[in-house]
């Protein structure tokens, strides 16, 4: 399998008045395509520094990022831009949805952004709400919909430019556990049908669902492993 | 690249509507500073307008391509006192002219003085009675609406007919034909042989309570020969107007003896001085009403300017969210932009849609219609305004962080 994401001696450094705080302090990381990988870590640990620099937010001090070969450590914010809108999905914690638009508008939105002409971009969108099991809530507003619904619009969004990773920031971490449940059987289907995963939690139980726990302290790298015992839901289509 | 520009400019429509609609009391009050604007802008714009008009209707009854030699000029440098010891213009220098001059199509003696004019138990105070000779008609580019002018029989007999205005003919003759009928000018009568078109006002003086009787009669009855006139002449053609004017002051100089290196001691005046004239006040104003005006509109400006400042705050959380998603700078600044631009369009259009029936009553003191490029000035103008106004928040919005854009509550 082909590398996706190349990380070699990641730094990122914040200078707050006269301290300097080292939020990664040399991680290497290689994550290969179709895999599903969990960063774990407890608050203040550089995970989220980490989330940031591997979805392109952010850009490194040191070090080298190979994304599909290309080296994105040293690109422009418009470059990074453009990376995130073809290669990225995100999925947010707090769902991170337009509230004045219907959930259509919200998954065309990276494609509004990618120059995909109008008509292509109903129909993809249309297609992505169909595989979350939201075809039946298109025109609905975040605001009408449930947590575990919002979350599932953010998914659509997520897949719908088709990209390399999916990058889930604690998906379920505003939702309970059965809604969480759905959404995390949500990603192993989204995984078996060949999609790059990688979730970042600071749930154990929500990390067994990947195939690999990279954990990560102070700023390093403590422990990468593959999971013994996977933990396995099915996906149940909503019924919406 | 195009169909990406049309992509943004489509999105950004659409949020700048979402937006405007989310927040109704906010836009109406930003609105308003630019409404305000616009308003006062285009009734400005609407009564220089009346202004220009009320000027060129009455510049339009002075021919084009007539030259006026007179004693004094009708705008210019010199002092007074280097004016007012000039001789006359005489009969004599108009005959000099017609006998010389080969670019003058007419050649035709002015004069006149106020008197009172009876008819039967009517008078008329202080009418104006023109002397002047047949020609005077095809000068001045009018025309009869009864009867005939002078005929240059009755101007070179100095017969007692004359030919009078159409205010004169209504308020002597309202329900007769004044042809043929006898008015007393002063104390000798004279017969009607025809009446004037109507001409409308020149400077706030109408043209239509003149008299015109012939010049040698006039000056029999009125005033001595020896007395001054003016000299109107019409040009052959309105391309020769300098050359014809370069001609008679050539003409003039020799028949009043004027040494090569002196001073000419009269004017030769044309409209030009005059739109000069009026052109440099009308400038004036023009430029101190649209600034004071647009005073208001750049105050909406400052408006916009402030409200979009919140906005981007406001939305720091939205605009964290689309850069995640992948929105360059462009689409953002381009976001922005467009709600600003869009708020002051519809500001703008409100505008005129107040200042127009507005226009109608200015159009009642002064005519006048609001110009079609006043209109488009004025949005114009407003989607500038907003483009401006919106261009520093916009600008901050798409430089923000996603990183921290995203963490913004």
């Amino acid at each position: 399998m082909s590398t996706v994401i190349h990380l070699q001696n990641i730094k990122k450094l914040y200078v707050m008045g006269d301290t300097e705080v080292h939020a990664l302090d040399g991680v290497t990381v290689e994550i290969k395509k179709n895999e599903y990988v969990a960063i774990m870590g407890p608050s203040g640990s550089g995970k989220s520094t980490l989330m940031n620099i591997i979805g392109c937010l952010d850009t490194p001090t040191s070090g080298l990022y190979l994304f599909n070969n290309v080296n994105v450590s040293e690109m422009n914010d418009n470059q990074l831009a453009r990376i995130r809108n073809k290669e990225i999905g995100f999925v947010f914690q707090t769902f991170n949805l337009l509230a004045r638009s219907d959930s259509l508008h919200n998954v065309e939105l990276p494609l509004i952004y990618g120059g995909v002409s109008s008509g292509d971009r109903k129909r993809l969108a249309r297609e992505a709400l169909q595989k979350v099991g939201l075809g039946e809530r298109m025109h609905h507003k975040p605001n009408e919909l449930s947590g575990g619904q919002r979350q599932r619009v953010a998914v659509a969004r997520a897949l719908v430019n088709n990209p390399s990773i999916i990058l889930a920031d604690e998906p379920t971490g505003n939702l309970d556990t059965k809604t969480g449940d759905e959404i995390m059987g949500l990603f192993e289907k989204l995984h078996e049908d060949g999609n790059t995963i990688i979730l970042v939690t600071h749930e154990e139980y929500i990390a067994e669902h990947a195939h690999r726990i990279i954990r990560v302290r102070d700023g390093k790298v403590e422990n990468d492993e593959r999971v013994a015992r996977r933990k396995k839901v099915t996906y149940q289509p909503a019924h919406a | 690249m195009l169909t990406l520009l049309l992509t943004d400019v489509k999105e950004g429509l659409i949020i700048a509507f979402q937006a405007i609609r989310a927040n109704k009391m906010r836009s109406v009050l930003t609105t308003l500073g630019i409404v305000i604007g616009i308003v006062s802008v285009t009734l400005m714009g609407t009564a220089i307008e009346g202004l220009n008009r009320a000027f060129n209707s009455s510049i339009a009854k002075i021919g084009a391509d007539v030259l006026y030699v007179q004693k004094f000029p009708w705008a210019g440098q010199e002092e007074w006192w280097e004016l007012r010891n000039r001789r006359d213009i005489k009969m004599e220098h108009a005959r000099a002219i017609e006998r010389s001059a080969t670019l003058a199509a007419t050649v035709t003696p002015v004069t006149g003085t106020l008197v009172n004019v009876k008819y039967g138990a009517k008078v008329i105070e202080a009418a104006i009675v023109v002397g002047t000779d047949e020609e005077f008609i095809e000068t001045v580019g009018t025309d009869v609406a009864l009867g005939r002018f002078l005929s240059a029989l009755e101007v070179s007999g100095g017969r007692p007919v004359c030919v009078i205005g159409s205010d004169i003919a209504e308020n002597m003759f309202p329900s007769e034909n004044p042809i043929g009928k006898i008015l007393k000018l002063s104390s000798q009568t004279y017969r009607v042989v025809g009446v004037m078109q109507k001409q409308g006002s020149m400077f706030g003086q109408t043209m239509d309570t003149r008299i015109y009787v012939p010049i040698y009669r006039y000056f029999k009855e009125f005033r001595s020969f020896r007395s001054g006139v003016d000299i109107w002449v019409k040009a052959v053609s309105l391309e020769e107007l300098e050359n014809a004017k370069e001609e008679l002051r050539g003409i003039m100089r020799k028949a009043r003896r004027i040494s090569p290196g002196g001073k000419d001691d009269f004017a030769i005046n044309q409209q030009e001085l005059i739109i000069q004239t009026f052109n440099t006040i009308g400038g004036v104003i023009a430029a101190v009403g649209l600034f004071i005006t647009g005073l208001s509109l750049f105050v909406g400006g400052i408006g916009i300017m402030n409200i979009m400042f919140v906005s981007v705050t406001e939305r720091t959380k939205e605009i964290g969210i689309r850069k995640a998603i992948g929105a360059p700078k462009r689409s953002i600044l381009l976001q922005f932009l467009i709600e600003a631009a869009t708020i002051c369009l519809i500001g703008g259009i409100i505008g005129l849609v107040i200042a127009f029936p507005l226009s109608l009553i200015i159009d009642q003191v002064l005519p006048t219609a609001m110009p079609l490029s006043v209109v488009f000035i004025a949005l114009l103008v407003s989607v500038l305004v907003g483009v401006i106004s919106g261009f520093l928040p916009a600008y901050r919005a798409s430089r923000l962080d996603p990183v921290d854009a995203l963490r913004y509550e």
